[in-house]
């Protein structure tokens, strides 16, 4: 039996979970109207592929990835495109955002598809292009497309695959319904991909308040080489990524890296499913299972949902009284989104419903003055402060709060949950670190241009140094001869000389000028700036265009995916030089090597930020 | 319809900073129900006057501090520090020592550093304090305890008396600590047969009232009002002190763990004033250093300084030593190596 490790703090809120088991998966059905989100949750938005009008097949691909962090959209039954229109997304800021919307046509007609006879005679590349297609993403969290998450860096080798079933959350209970009616299908995408990862050491984790799931799993499991089925004690927030990952390994991803560090990866327990789905039938990623659950609903249960069937079918389903419940929670009750309106669809990352009644989850009562109990900072699960950065962050001192690792806070919301002054912690945190984000932006932006003023100044005052040095070797030389002249008395030969020094030694000044200057701009390539005045109008070009954009304030994660398309295209050019330099044998290849390996590093960075945003 | 949309996180625990001070309120009974038995309703009479100027403070400086009056008058908290400093204050106090402590303790210690939350020191030890520096004659006269000499301790009405009449005729006699200072050269035996006012283990009567404040914290302790780690630390380093410093036979020695354990204010202290969250350090190893700090620091005032009971300005010499308390105990964050600059 493998050793499980405990994490510091945590909080047991009431699990409310045995309300929705009492009833198998449902299917839901096919509502009246799908509406698909061009932008779901996390990544770039996709471009849609169909117009209003058009007739679309089930598992059709309506709208295709656009970028890195991005995944393509399908639709999830046979009908016709009425509109592609803003409408109501699931974001925690309740925006409005292009969507496609389908009107069904009953029929339920597929679209040609198939899947692989044997997954192990492909290559990971196709089996990776494959879950790309179809529209795998992470199913828990961040939406974090899963064909990015399982693609590795041959410098960061993966040994360990971790399967989050861990499902810590009150109420929800979608992963446990899974694991009770559908182990074998999770296994099998288990397996399919560690034979990606070609990892040897496969854990599922599952807390222990899941008996049947976790024996439904273990036998499941029985006949497949190297998955274990772990489970230890139930405590939120233990399915947070990192905290799953120390609990399993006792070892703690490195703030601001991503857990391949370690040599693992994690995969949601639903993107098993929808991978194995994807590789062995060829179906896209159109239903998901979602617990519609809390005190208004009459029959709180689990459903298989098509991908875009608005909230409100789902409750009626149900049997939800509206007029007893106040607000709609997408998620659970601790990091749970609440809705503006029940005309919104589900998405991909869409594990529940939450529709209490007030007595069952109060408004919160007014903020107190924090009294210093310290009790947040027992109940973090990251050992941080949050009482001090509560004070911080009322503050606006930005750089205390980083000091105090604000960027490790992972939006659990333990903190608030106990704190007895009912502070909203996370709501000031969310907001700090949006905060800081721009302000790095922005600082990162005037540096490159400060940068970009530098070299062109330097430039400039060089050449002016060449042109007074020429100028003072002229007048030198003049003034040499008019001497000779003059006087008559030295040489000509005397007076030649000079005039070579003179102008040798500006030759030597203008050279080492040059040299300095050249050591900058290495310096510059070094840190990841490119001296290139090029990609400068480049980056101007795309700064300008993002801001264009932008001109409805971006949230951070899009500012974030505005940095990480510039890396990204940063790193393709500096590899296409570096390819270059290489090819030619130039002695810039070091130089160029560094910088495409630190710009990886950046790309990295980026990415758990985004990921780490998406999990809030 | 639109929906009401809050934020993450939905759900809260029951436990509010109210329900909290209450908890601490009624926590105080049994000691004060020791204290009353012992040296009659002198300390209920501190308790209801002190409170009653308290809340008076209160609502004056948030008023002129143009804050919303009832809202935060029911946080207790101003109630919490009235009915400390009346407990800590002498049965029998004049109205005018109480009402200067409050006045201190609420308007000073408290409202001007900014009110709840961000006071560096314990207001009601603040109060307690000043006016034992300023009033060290009355602060010290304490009422002898029943059953060191006939009759019965003050009613209700004597009490009063005491507290507004002015005449102070009733019976009074020096503490256990008090007598243990002075009585240098004695065996502790001897100690114990002169004077009437000791009891089994320590101070008669005092004993009863620290198991009183022991009872009511360990409730706190249960009801998960505070963590144990500064109040055991802090009893723990009481009782090292004491053991080291007690040769088992001469007064000189410093008295017993078990006679300072259960003297004075020691488990008012441990539970109910370096609890105190707001003045106190914030992470787990901190309140084990600053628990530790206070009971080191109540032995050595006790034994070595000139005022018979020292928790008062131990606590306020480790309230101040907290902020560095705190600097030096930052919990390691996750992902984070352990040299801490990662
Ligand atoms: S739990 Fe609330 S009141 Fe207590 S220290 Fe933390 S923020 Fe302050
Ligand atoms: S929300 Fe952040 S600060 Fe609060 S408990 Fe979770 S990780 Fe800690």
């Amino acid at each position: 039996m493998r050793k499980v490790w405990d994490i510091p703090g945590g909080v047991h809120p009431p699990e409310n979970k045995a309300q929705s088991v009492t009833r198998p998966i449902a299917s839901a059905g096919i509502p009246d109207v799908l509406i698909y989100p061009l932008s779901q949750h996390i990544g770039a938005a996709a471009v849609p592929l169909v117009e209003k009008g058009d007739l679309v097949l089930k598992g059709q691909m309506i709208a295709e990835a656009m970028g890195f962090v991005s995944a393509p959209v399908h639709a999830a039954t046979s009908g016709r495109v009425t509109a592609i229109e803003e409408r109501v997304i699931a974001h925690p800021s309740g925006m409005h955002a292009p969507c496609i919307v389908i009107e069904p046509d009953g029929e339920n007609r597929w679209i040609e598809h198939s899947g692989l006879e044997d997954y192990t005679s492909a290559t990971p590349a196709e089996l990776l292009s494959i879950i790309h297609d179809a529209g795998v993403a992470g199913m828990g969290g961040a939406g974090f497309p899963s064909a990015v998450k399982l693609s590795t860096r041959p410098d960061t080798p993966i040994h360990t695959l971790i399967i989050n079933g861990t499902e810590c959350e009150p109420y929800i209970t979608s992963d446990d319904m899974l694991m009770r009616e559908r182990a074998d299908e999770i296994v099998r995408g288990t397996e399919i991909i560690a034979h990606i990862l070609g990892v040897s050491s496969i854990i599922i984790g599952v807390e222990d308040n899941k008996p049947e799931g976790i024996a439904s799993l273990r036998s499941a499991a029985e006949h497949s080489a190297g998955i274990e089925v772990i489970s230890f004690p139930t405590k939120y927030p233990s399915g947070g990524e990192k905290q799953l990952i120390q609990i399993l390994t006792g070892q703690e991803v490195p703030s601001g890296g991503l857990p391949s560090a370690l040599g693992i990866v994690c995969q949601n327990l639903g993107t098993t499913v929808a991978v194995h789905h994807a590789v062995d039938r060829g179906e896209p990623l159109i239903s998901r299972i979602i617990t519609v659950t809390g005190d208004s609903c009459r029959e709180p249960a689990n459903y298989e949902v098509l991908l875009g069937t608005p909230a409100s079918h789902l409750l009626e389903l149900s049997g939800q009284q509206p007029e007893l419940c106040e607000r709609l929670i997408m998620g659970g009750p601790m990091m749970g989104f609440a809705l503006e309106s029940a005309e919104v669809p589900v998405v991909k990352t869409t594990n529940c419903l939450l529709a209490p009644t007030r007595a069952e989850l109060p408004p919160a009562a007014p903020q107190q003055a924090c009294i210093r109990c310290g009790i947040c900072a027992e109940a973090c699960p990251a050992s941080l402060l949050p009482q001090q950065l509560f004070w911080y962050a009322t503050a606006k001192e930005y750089e205390k709060l980083e000091a105090h690792n604000l960027f490790d806070c992972i939006e659990c919301g333990a903190c608030s949950f106990v704190c007895p002054s009912n502070i909203p912690l996370v709501q000031y945190y969310r907001a700090s670190k949006a905060d800081i984000r721009r302000h790095h932006l922005d600082h990162e932006r005037s540096e490159r241009s400060r940068a970009r003023f530098e070299s062109r100044q330097q430039r400039i005052e060089q050449e002016e140094a060449e042109k007074q040095a020429r100028r003072q070797a002229r007048r030198e030389a003049a003034q040499a001869r008019a001497k000779e002249a003059g006087t008559k008395q030295p040489s000509r030969s005397d007076a030649a000389p000079d005039a070579a020094d003179v102008i040798r030694a500006a030759i030597e000044r203008s050279q080492a000028k040059k040299q300095a200057a050249a050591a900058q701009s290495q310096a510059q390539a070094d840190m990841g700036i490119e001296p290139d005045s090029a990609q400068d109008a480049i980056d101007r070009a795309m700064a300008k265009r993002a801001a264009a954009a932008a001109a409805p304030k971006l949230s951070p994660v899009e500012q974030l995916q505005n940095n990480l398309a510039s890396v990204q295209s940063r790193i393709s050019k500096t590899g296409e030089k570096l390819e270059q330099a290489r090819t030619t044998g130039e002695d810039t290849v070091s130089i160029l090597e560094s910088s495409v390996a630190k710009l990886e590093a950046k790309r990295d960075q980026i990415l758990a930020e985004i990921e780490e945003l998406g999990d809030s | 319809m639109l929906l009401s949309t809050p934020t993450s996180p939905h759900a809260h625990t029951p436990l509010d900073t109210s329900g909290l001070m209450r908890l601490v309120i009624l926590a105080t009974l049994p000691g004060v129900a020791a204290l009353t038995w012992f040296f009659g309703w002198g300390t209920i009479v501190n308790i209801a006057f002190a409170s009653l100027i308290a809340l008076a403070c209160e609502a004056f400086a948030l008023y002129l501090r143009g804050r919303r009056v009832m809202f935060y008058l029911r946080d207790c908290s101003a109630l919490v520090t009235a009915i400390l400093l009346g407990i800590a204050l002498p049965p029998g106090s004049p109205w005018w020592i109480i009402a200067v402590g409050i006045v201190f303790a609420i308007l000073i210690a408290k409202q001007l550093y900014g009110g709840m939350g961000y006071n560096p020191f314990n207001p009601a030890m603040a109060g307690y304090v000043v006016l034992l520096i300023s009033f060290p004659l009355e602060m010290t006269r304490w009422l002898s305890p029943l059953g060191t000499f006939e009759g019965s301790v003050p009613g209700l009405m004597e009490a009063l008396q005491l507290c507004f009449g002015g005449g102070f005729d009733a019976h009074t006699m020096a503490t256990t600590l008090d007598v243990f200072k002075q009585g240098a050269g004695l065996m502790v035996a001897d100690v114990w047969q002169q004077n009437p006012q000791f009891g089994r283990w320590g101070g008669l009567g005092w004993e009863w009232v620290n198991i009183g404040f022991l009872a009511g914290g360990c409730y706190l302790l249960h009801r998960g009002v505070f963590t144990w780690h500064a109040p055991m630390s802090m009893l723990i380093a009481l009782t090292a002190m004491a053991a080291v410093f007690y040769d088992g036979g001469s007064s000189a020695s410093g008295g017993s763990p078990l006679m300072h354990l259960l003297s004075g204010a020691t488990m008012l202290g441990a539970f109910f004033i370096i609890t105190d969250p707001v003045s106190s350090a914030v992470s787990t190893r901190g309140r084990l250093i600053y628990g530790a700090l206070a009971g080191v620091l109540v032995y050595v005032i006790r034994r070595w300084g000139n005022y018979p009971d020292a928790v008062a300005f131990a606590v306020l010499i480790v309230n101040f030593a907290a902020p560095f308390i705190d600097h030096y105990t930052m919990p390691r964050t996750y992902g984070h190596n352990r040299g801490g600059s990662d």
